[in-house]
């Protein structure tokens, strides 16, 4: 948000490092919730029961250990890793509105799903996976190459546009699909609004793996984002290396955005607005933007999934519609501020 | 020529060298239309002689009737071909006054939140209100409309800036699209069908009755632009350079906004939002004219011819389905999109 080049402040690493273990406790705190508020309340006696002495006679057992613990695992989970993409990508490409969902990252993984559905026949969450990766890696590669030619390379508006513009054109094949099979449309109109519900045990190990790598390989670019942050000539003329620095975020990101979106459906605007936030916390630094984001993240990701389960019982709100409903208007005050110019 | 031209009449050869090449595109491109239509009443599943279309055209005139093929080319081929030119016509000026107002050429309704507004709205008629036929149109017309003053009003700090109408356009279709999701999830997998139906955008139901509240806003609206256009030339300078030069910026740019809305509320009332022809007319008329004239007129014209001959497509590319015309005009709208955006590359243009 500021054009000084970033340092390393020690004056406010104590309060930024209590800042973060404060998140870590927000965390478990609303994981802990999680676990126990939904259509059939569970006290903390029967979750600690459950953790340490597992009954499966118990449907109180067989509900965290079924439904809750895997839905709140892979919302902490995908939370992290949108939160990370989103400033991994605002970092790579400095720009302030660089999101999987705004740059046709969602639309290409939702695309390869839908073709995988249709043509291939697949019904597995497993296999949505790997469909996603490569949508979202396509799509991503196309609105980044088309959005940064010109003279003045990848400005905030023209990614923006070239990334919506992108999603509307992906968003037509996708329907001219749903539109001519109707067994599609039933599959994956539920996965395609992002949810956290239904998700088991399985899913969770399967996205485990590139979520893992997608973190580390995030956390470890915070060097290079701040390299980038200082501009193209001053990071190249301290000798790092533009081109490969872009390329580790942004495979990161894609990593990132392609495992949650496989694990979660197209979530929007977690990775938008959660950098952000953090950001006016932490300051210009990514060093500490990168794990603040990633714990913002989850809060708002599990604090919209719980929501969405006591907003309309005994129905469910799915995460992805409450948290476009919260973050669609806290990014509006956000560019009505004017403070998106410069990242 | 050995003399070299005075400067006084190099201006007049360029002028008139642009008003040949405006005269020269404007008229290859109402011939292209011309052809379009033409083929558009001749092809379908039930064949009809070129000579027998043009007996039935002209039966009401010589009261020469053949009930059987009167009915086809009157009651089906010729309101769908005219419900294609003016909702073709409609969004392409919506979409190069948005483009030419926001100074981005990626700028049209269907990107900026105000057709995700009319089908938010429409989406909720049908599944929530179970509406159908003439009130889904009005619903999506009080969507569009309203949409467009929320990101107006949201955009308004000391006046509006191109920058904070598009972003903020964005942040509104996201929660337009959000409202649609949450409808989808709630509603019979019918109804969803019959909602995506809508969404895509077809000429597949045109009637004469569509045709009638289309023809009567583009009446007033068609005025109202020209009439405001004079004004942009100057806008193009800059809000501060056309105030100075007497351009009353906000009102005209409130006005044309208005307009465009409205053929963009009109146009998806009528056919549904269908996309990116709104946003490919422009461009293609700005690049075809090469800087001889804003393009308006064009860009009508290119628009007509797109949805028109996407609609030929649509019914007759696959043997045994009707597509809806959406479909086609989406995916010619990303291609388009890849080539307008490497071609500004080549002349280095900031846009």
């Amino acid at each position: 948000m500021t054009n000084v080049a970033p340092t390393f402040d020690a004056r406010h690493g104590a309060p930024l490092l209590l800042g973060l273990l404060g998140l870590v406790a927000l965390v478990l705190a609303i994981a802990f919730l999680s676990i126990t508020v939904g259509a059939r309340p569970v006290t903390l006696d029967t979750v600690w029961a459950a953790l340490t002495a597992y009954n499966p006679d118990s449907t109180d057992h067989r509900i965290i250990w079924e439904l809750r613990l895997p839905r709140t695992v892979i919302g902490l989970l995908v939370g992290a890793a949108l939160g990370l993409a989103g400033a991994v990508l605002q970092g790579a490409t400095r720009n302030p509105l660089a999101d999987p969902s705004i740059l046709g990252i969602h639309a290409g993984a939702a695309l390869f799903v839908v073709l995988g559905v249709a043509i291939l026949g697949i019904s597995q969450l497993s296999i949505y996976v790997w469909l996603a990766f490569a949508g979202a890696g396509a799509a991503m590669l196309i609105v980044y190459a088309v959005a940064s030619l010109g003279r003045d390379g990848a400005t905030p508006i023209k990614l923006a546009l070239a990334g919506a513009a992108m999603t509307a054109a992906l968003q037509s094949v996708i329907s001219a699909i749903l539109l001519t099979s109707p067994r599609t449309l039933d599959e994956v109109r539920f996965w395609q609004v992002g949810s956290l519900a239904g998700r088991n045990m399985d899913i969770v190990i399967q996205v485990a793996p590139f979520l893992a790598v997608g973190i580390i390989l995030a956390l470890a670019s915070a060097r290079l984002l701040d390299g980038l942050s200082m501009g193209e000539d001053v990071a190249r003329a301290l000798g790092q290396r533009i081109g490969l620095s872009r390329a580790i975020a942004g495979l990161a990101a894609v990593i990132l955005a392609g495992a949650s979106t496989a694990a979660a459906g197209p979530i929007a605007f977690v990775g938008l607005t959660m950098p952000h936030v953090a950001r006016a916390i932490t300051g210009p630094n990514y060093r500490w933007i990168l794990p603040y984001s990633m714990l913002l993240a989850p809060i708002l990701l599990l604090g919209a999934d719980i929501l969405g389960r006591i907003l309309a019982p005994p129905g469910e709100v799915q995460v992805g519609i409450v948290t476009a409903f919260l973050g669609a208007p806290f990014f509006i005050a956000l560019v009505r501020r004017r403070k998106l110019a410069s990242l | 020529m050995t003399m070299a031209l005075t400067p006084s009449a190099a201006v007049h050869a360029i002028r008139g060298n642009l008003a040949t090449r405006r005269r020269n595109v404007t008229l290859g491109l109402a011939a292209a239309l011309a052809l379009t239509f033409a083929l558009a009443l001749y092809l379908g599943d039930f064949p009809v002689a070129p000579l027998d279309v043009l007996r039935s055209l002209l039966s009401p005139l010589t009261g020469e009737v053949n009930k059987g093929v009167d009915f086809i080319v009157l009651n089906v081929r010729v309101p769908r071909a005219v419900l294609a030119v003016l909702t073709g016509m409609s969004f392409a000026l919506s979409g190069i006054i948005f483009q030419t107002l926001l100074r981005n050429p990626l700028a049209s309704p269907d990107i900026i939140g105000i057709s995700h507004g009319a089908s938010a709205s429409a989406v909720f008629g049908i599944i929530v209100l179970g509406l159908s036929g003439l009130w889904v149109s009005v619903g999506a017309f009080a969507g569009a409309v309203l949409t467009a003053l929320a990101i107006y009003g949201l955009a308004w700090r000391n006046g509006v800036t191109a920058y904070r109408v598009v972003l903020i356009g964005i942040g509104m279709a996201a929660i337009m699209g959000a409202v649609m999701s949450y409808l989808f999830t709630r509603a019979r997998l019918f109804e969803v069908q019959q909602a995506l139906a809508w969404l895509i955008g077809s000429l597949n139901a045109a009637n004469t009755g569509d045709i009638y509240p289309l023809a009567m806003a583009l009446v007033v609206l068609i005025p109202l632009t020209i009439a405001l256009l004079r004004t942009l030339d100057a806008m193009q300078l800059g809000d501060d350079t056309a105030t100075a030069l007497g351009a009353r910026v906000e009102f005209s740019r409130l006005g044309l906004i208005l307009a465009a809305v409205g053929y963009a509320a009109f146009a998806t009332a009528a056919v549904g939002p269908v996309s990116f022809v709104a946003f490919v007319a422009g461009p293609i008329a700005r690049r075809l004219l090469n800087g001889a004239g804003n393009g308006f007129l064009q860009a009508g014209l290119v628009g007509a011819l797109v949805m028109l001959g996407s609609d030929m497509v649509a019914q007759h590319a696959l043997p045994s389905i009707q597509l809806p015309v959406g479909v086609v005009t989406g995916v010619f709208g990303a291609l388009f999109l890849l080539w307008l955006l490497m071609a500004s590359n080549r002349a280095g243009r900031v846009n």
